[in-house]
């Protein structure tokens, strides 16, 4: 096949060629700092603005998006992003406004903020919000950081152990692990519920808390949700939430009202952030009255109260045993919450609802037309993801390569080996952004593919065969680690 | 059903396929006392009432290019953003992907990556850069969790100057407070005027890491090779917070012998935003690459012989470590990083450093002519790039205020965070200050 890679940035370079360029100075010259202070040479790229353009133009079509098909991808809710948030987050308002500017001059930022805080309040039923969290797993973290400082501001120390089912995401334990407090991994029972018995076992008076994912990640939701968190508030402990599932749960249930005590809100996923190869994401988090008093700092309040003539003042407000400030400034404001308030104040409380029923809704279609043909090891009603299992028995063929066949019929593959506790996961989250005929499609897909690993199974282990790009040696890449380019060795010496 | 694309007749043949009667009888799991909660919201806007009322609020700022004039700074800058890249930045290719975990549709996403990594460590000096962190201050966290991992928790000291951003000082005391770290030299209260030699005496056998920042929160240049060294002397790993329009011009902190070099790369083609969001920037040498958080994309071929990318060293990471990950980060900042790939591949070499030259030469113009007002004057007397301070005949709340009167969004107020300057702004100037400007504040200033 001939070759279609796309040179680096640096190979595409030229010396002397130009891009966009400045105005000249109009201010009287000043001397350049002593030399001992200057570099001696700045090896980056020169180019046209035309060859830039044309290259990541080449570089996006290397890619597969959402904008372009199906994103199946569990965990990650990959739905489509309306067109209308790629405006309103780019208005000059928000655009050019400094985060040190008086809060005199950003009135309008601060009411944005101030009502997301409330309206994500009241979709989740918590008593306080933060905004500040970059992503979901930074949101994790801020509730860990809040649960120890709960504890220790009751003279409690012991409390060091914290309980994570077996099904959750990578992050809950990696969260702990940056606090120094060790994990007890709960187990899952046959029907995808936590292990009561197992719970009841690890509860006592050293667990700072438990972080549940409800719907976890096998799409469950958990049946005994109300004794889990039960049991663990009978032993002194705190409920973490990790709002990665939150999707199915939007005008069907609110999580503090189930008793949680603290969540966080991936943004990017639930309210229409687009991820961006992986980001910006923005994680707010919610508490229950415990934790209220520990958010971090600044939140968004009111500093003076309105009338009828005058709007209120919306200003900074440190919370009183505050655990800090998780990052500069306030928050993922421009990328993320307008981008999310466009989409809240456009789907209002029945839209909401109506997201979490289609995503619910095509999840269950989906499971529904694979049954029989992939076993499904947690099979009842799910939420807005399954997992099913991609083997076959007297074959070879894993998920990995279901995955990469699926990418010849022109779709994004499911989530590949996650949650660990199901052997050759893969894990379907369709959305509610999806019609009923990319589902059939999808299904027929992994329905015909079923029937090649039989009769063809070469087919699978040597996909994808029509994509761009075949499999990649990801060996090569860890042991010889080539992590960036430069310019050519001669560059300098080129015309 | 705003982006709901089904209609009642597949909706119900769905149904039928799944077993259930209606959509409501998908959630018998829920305890049914709290199910269906009324939820207080107001109710839709139509995207043309959406889109009027975002306009509203947007239009209730004052903005630094249509309302104000800005000389305000402290780690988020006003930079001229080239049109191309809000181009690339909507490519529906770009910004609707995800984590590419499926390398083989994505290596738009990772060859921009590793582009962009390339691009950062050949402006930082160094060896390896990973695919970006939330913003500059967590960066620097994660910069104590890597010297942490380095010496496995046998070294717990770690030395801040007090001219780091007071934010970024801030959040690292908010990560670190699992894990029992002496710290020294952030003090607000210290004398200011000293260079980093103050630090030096600090530094013990007991020191994982020494944070400075280049230039410092003051914008004083500062070499810290001699630092570098006296702390190698005793061990310790040192990280340089850099500014990366600084180092289109300034000595590159790996030349100084650096171990890590973060930052914010918000002036690299990211708007102001409000705070966010912005992209930190993490490089370091390469024998810490298997301790640095984060994503990483490496060079690696296909099947069919091709130059290709992945993500790499990915053992490190949480979804695999779990609880004995580097970190538990799992996203990076994908679209921004491409932002100011896109950025830095525009204006290249020569665009650098004119803009580079542009904050340089207006600052200081800036810098010249405040001084020679009466009762004003340059606090300090170190080499500058972009940003100053400026000492004040009254409360630097006071001038602001006057400042802002008159439209004018004056520097950082520094008796926020040192209580010793109650008189002392911190001004900042970039490309976008047209000489009218610089003497518009002159003037402003001369009549209060």
């Amino acid at each position: 096949m001939a070759t279609i890679v796309e040179p680096t940035i640096f190979e595409l370079s030229s010396p002397g060629r130009r891009g966009v360029t400045m105005p000249a100075s109009d201010v009287p010259e000043t001397a350049l700092p002593p030399k001992d202070l200057l570099r001696s040479d700045l090896p980056l790229p020169e180019l046209a603005e035309v060859d830039v353009v044309r290259h990541y133009m080449k570089l996006s079509s290397f890619n597969y998006s959402v904008d372009s098909g199906f994103y199946p991808l569990g965990s990650c809710t990959m739905k489509y992003n309306p067109k209308i948030n790629e405006d309103t987050c780019r208005l000059p308002g928000y655009l050019f406004t400094h985060p040190l500017q008086p809060i005199e001059t950003v009135q309008g930022n601060l009411a944005l903020m101030y009502e997301m805080q409330e309206w994500l309040k009241e979709i989740s039923g918590f008593a306080g919000v933060t905004l500040q969290p970059a992503a979901g797993a930074h949101g994790e973290f801020t509730g860990v950081l809040m649960m120890a400082a709960y504890h220790k501001s009751r003279g409690d120390s012991k409390r060091t152990k914290m309980l994570i089912p077996d099904a959750a995401h990578g992050t809950n334990p990696a969260s702990v692990g940056m606090l120094g407090m060790s994990v007890v991994t709960i187990p899952s029972d046959e029907r995808g519920n936590v292990d009561l018995e197992k719970l009841k076992a690890a509860c006592d008076d050293t667990v700072v808390g438990m972080m549940l994912t409800n719907p976890n990640t096998l799409g469950m939701f958990d049946e005994n949700i109300e004794k889990v968190i039960e049991m663990v508030h009978a032993c002194g402990g705190l409920m973490y939430g990790d709002g990665a599932n939150l999707n199915p749960l939007l005008g069907i249930v609110r999580p503090g009202d189930l008793g949680f005590d603290v969540m966080h809100f991936n943004l990017h996923k639930t309210f229409s952030v687009p991820h961006g190869g992986g980001g910006p994401g923005s994680g707010p988090v919610g508490v229950g009255p415990v934790l209220v008093d520990f958010l971090p700092a600044p939140l968004v309040g009111i500093v003076e109260e309105g009338d009828d003539d005058m709007a209120p003042l919306y200003g900074f407000v440190t919370p009183e045993k505050s655990i800090g400030r998780m990052k500069a400034f306030h928050g993922h404001f421009g990328g993320g919450l307008v981008r999310s308030y466009t989409y809240i104040a456009m789907h209002g409380p029945d839209g909401l609802k109506d997201i979490a029923q289609y995503a619910v809704l095509n999840a269950n279609y989906l499971q529904a037309k694979l049954r029989g043909t992939y076993k499904i090891p947690f099979d009842r009603i799910c939420m807005h993801e399954f997992v099913a299992e991609g083997r076959f028995e007297g074959s070879d063929i894993r998920a990995l390569d279901i995955s990469k066949r699926l990418m010849d019929y022109g779709f994004h593959p499911p989530t590949n080996y996650f949650p660990l506790i199901v052997s050759e996961a893969l894990m379907i989250e369709p959305t509610e952004t999806e019609n009923k005929d990319t589902l059939d499609a999808f299904a027929d897909a992994l329905i015909k593919i079923a029937e090649e690993a039989k009769s063809q199974p070469d087919l699978l282990h040597n996909a994808p065969s029509t994509t761009r790009f075949g499999r990649m040696d990801e060996v090569k890449a860890a042991r010889e680690l080539v992590l960036c380019c430069w310019l050519p060795e001669d560059y300098e010496q080129m015309t | 059903m705003t982006y709901i694309p089904i209609s009642p007749a597949e909706r119900d043949a769905m149904l039928k396929t799944v077993g259930v009667k209606s959509l409501d009888d998908l959630f018998d799991a829920v305890p049914a006392k709290h199910r269906f909660p009324k939820l207080d919201l107001p109710p839709a806007l139509t995207e043309m009432e959406a889109a009027a009322h975002l306009a509203d609020m947007a239009s209730s700022n004052e903005n630094v290019r249509e309302h104000l004039i800005s000389f305000l700074g402290a780690g988020a800058y006003n930079h001229y953003v080239p049109s191309v890249v809000d181009h690339m930045l909507r490519r529906g290719e770009f910004y609707t992907a995800y984590t590419p975990y499926q390398p083989e549709i994505s290596q738009g996403t990772l060859q921009a990556i590793f582009e962009y990594q390339s691009l950062m460590t050949n402006l930082t000096g160094m060896d390896v850069s990973n695919a970006s962190h939330y913003d500059g201050a967590t960066a620097t966290a994660e910069a104590v969790n890597l010297a942490y991992a380095q010496f496995r928790g046998k070294r717990r000291k770690i030395v801040i100057s007090p001219t780091v951003h007071p934010q970024y000082r801030e959040v690292i005391r908010t990560y670190s407070q699992g894990m029992g770290l002496e710290e020294a030299g952030d003090d607000p209260s210290a004398d200011l005027e000293v260079g980093p030699e103050a630090l030096t005496s600090l530094i013990d056998e007991n020191t994982m890491l020494v944070i400075v920042q280049y230039p410092d929160f003051f914008g004083r240049i500062h070499d810290y090779t001699k630092l570098i060294e006296d702390a190698h002397a005793k061990g310790s790993l040192v990280c340089i917070v850099a500014n990366p329009t600084a180092l289109i011009m300034l000595k590159s902190p790996g030349d100084m012998g650096a171990d890590i070099v973060v930052g914010e790369a918000q002036p690299f083609g990211i708007p102001l935003w409000y705070g966010g969001p912005y992209l930190g920037f993490f490089t370091t040498r390469k024998s810490y690459v298997h301790k640095m958080a984060g994503r990483l994309v490496g060079e690696t071929v296909d099947n069919r012989g091709q130059r290709s990318y992945v993500l790499t060293l990915t053992a490190r990471e949480q979804h695999i470590k779990r609880e004995r990950a580097t970190s538990n980060i799992c996203t990076n900042q994908g679209l921004l990083a491409l932002a100011s790939a896109v950025y830095m591949s525009t204006l290249g070499k020569q665009g650098l450093q004119e803009v580079a030259n542009l904050c340089y030469q207006k600052a200081h113009y800036a810098a010249g002519e405040l001084s020679k007002i009466d009762g004003f004057g340059l606090c300090f007397m170190e080499p500058f790039f972009h940003e100053f301070v400026l000492c004040t005949p009254k409360p630097a709340g006071e001038v602001n205020q006057y400042l802002l009167d008159n439209g004018i969004l004056g520097g950082y107020d520094l008796s926020k965070d040192y209580p010793a300057l109650q008189n002392h702004i911190l001004v900042a100037v970039t490309e976008m200050n047209s000489k009218d400007e610089i003497d518009t504040l002159v003037e402003v200033l001369k009549e209060m």
